[in-house]
């Protein structure tokens, strides 16, 4: 999600982030609430609104721990998190940076989420803007939670000082104890966290040296997990408020189509319905309950305006893009002169790929809980970027920003849908509210055909590649075309992430190939399609990664190269992008015999700054289905600061990608999307899943993410085993279309 | 009015016969642990016991549970729930968690009647669960980690 936006919204930030000096000028501002016990809190970049391209740098930014550590004579430490939870472990992350510098015991960490605040829970990364994506939430908060932590510490010393009567520098803490050997006093966070509050904040404090940690890099287990183990974790679904209706909205049959008419006589007659209104996104039935909403909704009668809308199937928009194809696009990456290489190669090799539409599908289906009153405008909701929510909830109910709250609540998955830049779960939310006057608190509920039919695609892409090799095998020329829709065109996050035409989230993956080929090109047709999209795990990797990946494996194939051997030697500038390989290789056993049926393939791919590299094995039966039976897995990202979870994120991506490659497309017929449901839009289930080894290479550099990086690579590899299995190369996804089936 | 016999409690309701059970759960009662994921037993997010069997609640008319024991998550227990769960939380089974009462249930249900499963009994018994993180390695890993535990 997101892809980029720190490469080119806040350049000088993503870098400067993690390395920070601790000890540059802060600007602290203790505010305790009486009797709250401790709160700490930083005041960060100044201002709101739209992404800035040149935002503050971190660096030079105040850090305020208030805002993020709050301690409680109860002695439990609540860490606000910026980023939202939806199952990639910020809570457990960010909370591990602020325990460790704290040094509080794991036991007593909680986490809830921050409240909208541009300001101060901003994404270091993108400006005076709060959202989670790109991979990005440990990698911008690295410093910055570390930095409340230690503020928080800090204080916490000076108030134990002053109550013993003995200096700060003998004092020590471990394990959430405060300790002073010489007097042999000794007290819990939570009995100092009053006296704490009062105190004057450091103005800067001294992190740890890495060689002293004791929760980064260790097993610090997930806070989330009993919660959600026992149905007791509350999701935007679960939020009630008293009197609360429910709404499902009746939106159009095909994508850029609007409302003409309806009639509501059936609706209003199913028992339990009380309002039916008309909304910006088509028809809201409001009910007493999910049920009686969806009934009415289902005895609406209307008439859409489909003279706008898109009418055309995937089949013509394809045939489209591969039209477009022949002409020479938008030059997103242009080294050397590579058509003068191309006409003296002594071989060409030319393939291309074809990706469909795909949906996200998070298990808990979109939803947003709206509390509208005459001067007030609470909302509830799996709030991805807060500050866009926040904008559009301001915008929509004609309220003063500081009269409307948007508090975020724990999501189920999103993968990049709940990251709109047009707000559509809040919009419609704050919509209905409006149209029944605020009459009492609504929730608008996505059913899965809403989700499935609603649009917000990773888009359909066409790709053309083609490579001009020497008498020995090298590559010397490449040329990568690149064919689809723009995420970001339109939105607010254009200025941000289109330069000179190309939209960055199109090409990444591509115009960053790594390997050293001395004649390189890349080119984009940016198409004009009105089926909405949206960034998908891993955004532009999800395909560029592919057809780069899967190209290669054909090329070292076609000059009889061993594939690894091939790239490595084309790597020698990419120290990180050649470990991980090396070492999944090493673990895969890869130049060894693959168990007796199964093939193997491989594939690297870096994205969002974390460098995966993927071994598959696979079996390929006589009726054409696929079994992946294993995958073996080298991730590089930096710094591990939670190292099992960060093998749950490899699990989780691998298992997203995979499902997405065997058999996951949306498809349109004359406009309409084909599919509905789980029943024919299918997800991976426990029996088609891997067996997953996870190898994390050691490392000192600034951590990055892991929440998209580990899905890209599985696509291609499982592509190269399946060739290595059965001849054939899957050009066009998913793997369904040609015969081949998940098991 | 429809007669439920839910979590050891008799609740009257008057709620339409033909109701999914799950929105009755959920809205009329307030139990929010049992999940709506698809509405057309497909995902198994709605998974409840009922007499022990489970079954998808989204697709179950609350009709059809009258005179049934129905178990929620909210009131599972006994020695197979207690593992599983231990175990789930042991492994860190869970991502966004959306789908894990569902597992759970699903989970605690299989080992009731199956305290040994093999991989391919945690297959057929699991694969109506869906979930979009793909915590599938854990799943699996925690319920032979369950079964273990059942026998200590």
């Amino acid at each position: 999600m997101l892809a980029g936006l720190k490469d080119s919204a806040v350049s000088l930030t993503a870098d400067a982030a993690p390395t920070a000096a601790p000890s540059r000028r802060q600007f602290l501002k203790a505010s305790a609430a009486a009797g709250a016990g401790l709160v700490i809190g930083v005041t960060l970049l100044p201002g709101g609104g739209k992404i800035a391209r040149a935002a503050a740098p971190a660096a030079a930014a105040p850090v305020d721990p208030n805002a993020f550590v709050r301690i409680a004579p109860d002695n439990t430490v609540t860490v606000a998190i910026k980023h939202i939870e939806f199952g990639q472990g910020t809570y457990t992350g960010l909370s591990t940076l602020v325990a460790e510098e704290l040094d509080a015991d794991w036991s007593q960490m909680r986490a809830e989420h921050a409240p909208a605040d541009a300001t101060l829970y901003n994404n270091l990364h993108w400006g005076p803007v709060q959202g989670t994506g790109g991979s990005s939430s440990i990698a911008n908060s690295y410093m910055q939670m570390r930095q409340a932590g230690a503020g928080a510490r800090a204080m916490l010393v000076m108030a134990a000082a002053e109550a013993w009567g003995v200096s700060p520098e003998e004092i020590t803490v471990a394990k959430g104890v405060v300790s002073h050997a010489g007097s042999g006093q000794s007290a819990t966070f939570g009995e100092l966290a009053e006296r704490a509050a009062a105190m004057e904040p450091p103005g800067e404090v001294t992190l740890k040296d890495p060689a002293d940690f004791t929760l980064i890099g260790k097993h610090a287990p997930r806070l989330d997990s009993r919660a959600k183990s026992r149905g007791e974790a509350i999701y935007t679904m679960d939020k009630t408020l008293p009197g609360m209706l429910t709404a499902v909205i009746a939106r159009p049959p095909i994508f850029g189509a609007t409302l003409k008419s309806f009639d509501d006589t059936a609706a209003r007659a199913v028992p339990g319905v009380t309002d039916v209104v008309a909304v910006p996104r088509g028809v809201a039935v409001v009910a007493n309950g999910f049920w009686a909403a969806s009934q009415g909704r289902d005895a609406l009668t209307i008439e859409w305006d489909e003279s706008t809308g898109e009418t055309r199937g995937s089949a013509e928009i394809m045939a489209e893009y591969k039209r477009l194809a022949d002409q020479p696009g938008t030059v997103a990456r242009n080294d050397g002169a590579v058509e003068e290489a191309f006409a003296s190669a002594a071989r060409v090799l030319e393939a291309e790929y074809e990706f469909p539409f795909l949906s996200h599908a998070p298990m808990e289906p979109l939803d947003c809980l709206v509390d509208l009153k005459a001067d007030s405008c609470d909302v509830w909701t799996g709030s991805q970027i807060p500050t866009v929510d926040h904008g559009a909830a301001v915008a929509i109910s004609g309220l003063k920003p500081e009269q409307v709250r948007v508090h975020t609540l724990l999501a189920g998955g999103s993968f990049g849908r709940r990251a709109t830049a047009n707000a559509d779960m809040v919009s419609e939310g704050v919509s209905v509210a409006k149209a029944i006057g605020g009459r009492a608190p609504v929730k608008v509920v996505w059913t899965r055909e809403d989700d499935i039919q609603g649009g917000s695609y990773r888009p359909m892409y066409f790709h053309r590649l083609r490579a001009g090799l020497d008498e020995n095998g090298n590559i010397v020329a490449w040329h990568h075309r690149i064919v689809g829709q723009s995420i970001v065109r339109d939105t607010p996050f254009a200025a941000a992430l289109i330069q000179n035409g190309i939209d960055k989230t199109s090409v990444e993956g591509a115009n960053t190939l790594p390997y050293a080929i001395p004649n390189l090109a890349v080119d984009l047709h940016t198409t004009d399609v009105k089926v909405p999209v949206l960034w998908w795990r891993a955004v532009g990797s999800t395909h560029t990664a592919y057809s780069t990946e899967a190209f290669i494996d054909e090329i070292a194939e076609a000059v009889g190269r061993d594939p690894v051997e091939y790239r490595l030697e084309m790597l020698a500038e990419h120290p990180r992008h050649a470990a991980v390989l090396k070492l999944a290789a090493e673990k895969a056993g890869w130049g060894e015999p693959a168990p007796a049926g199964r093939a193997r393939g491989i594939a690297v791919h870096e994205s969002f700054n974390s460098y995966v590299a993927e071994v598959a094995e696979v079996t390929v039966g006589d009726d054409g289905e696929i079994k992946v039976d294993k995958v073996v897995c080298a991730v590089d990202c930096g710094v591990a600061v939670n190292p099992d979870q960060i093998k749950a994120q490899m699990e989780g991506g691998i298992g997203y990608g995979l499902s997405a490659i065997l058999r996951e497309a949306v498809t349109l017929d004359g406009g309409r999307v084909e599919q509905s449901n789980f029943h024919d839009y299918t997800p991976l289930r426990i029996n088609d899943m891997p067996e997953i080894e996870v190898h994390i290479v050691p490392s000192a550099e600034a951590p990055t993410g892991v929440g998209e990086p580990g899905t890209p690579p599985i696509g291609p590899a499982v592509a190269n085993a399946v060739y290595s299995a059965t001849g054939q190369r899957i050009r066009q996804l998913p793997m369904s279309l040609h015969g081949l089936t998940g098991a | 009015m429809v007669r439920l016999l839910i979590n050891g409690e008799e609740r009257q309701l008057d709620v339409a016969p033909e109701t999914p059970l799950l929105w009755v759960i959920r809205d009329e009662l307030g139990l929010t642990g049992t999940k709506f994921g698809c509405g057309i037993a497909m995902c198994g997010a709605c998974t409840v016991h009922m007499d022990g069997f489970p079954i998808r609640s989204c697709s179950t008319a609350v009709a059809d549970a009258e005179g049934s024991e129905i178990t929620t998550i909210e009131a599972v227990n006994g020695k197979a729930a207690q593992a599983v769960q231990a175990a789930w939380e042991k492994l860190d089974v869970v991502q966004c968690g959306y789908c894990q009462s569902g597992q759970v249930m699903s989970a605690i249900a299989l080992l009731s009647e199956n305290q040994k499963p093999t991989d391919e009994d945690i297959d057929a018994a699991m694969s109506g669960n869906v979930c979009r993180c793909a915590t599938y390695v854990r799943i699996r890993a925690a319920i032979h980690e369950a079964a273990e535990m059942m026998e200590t």
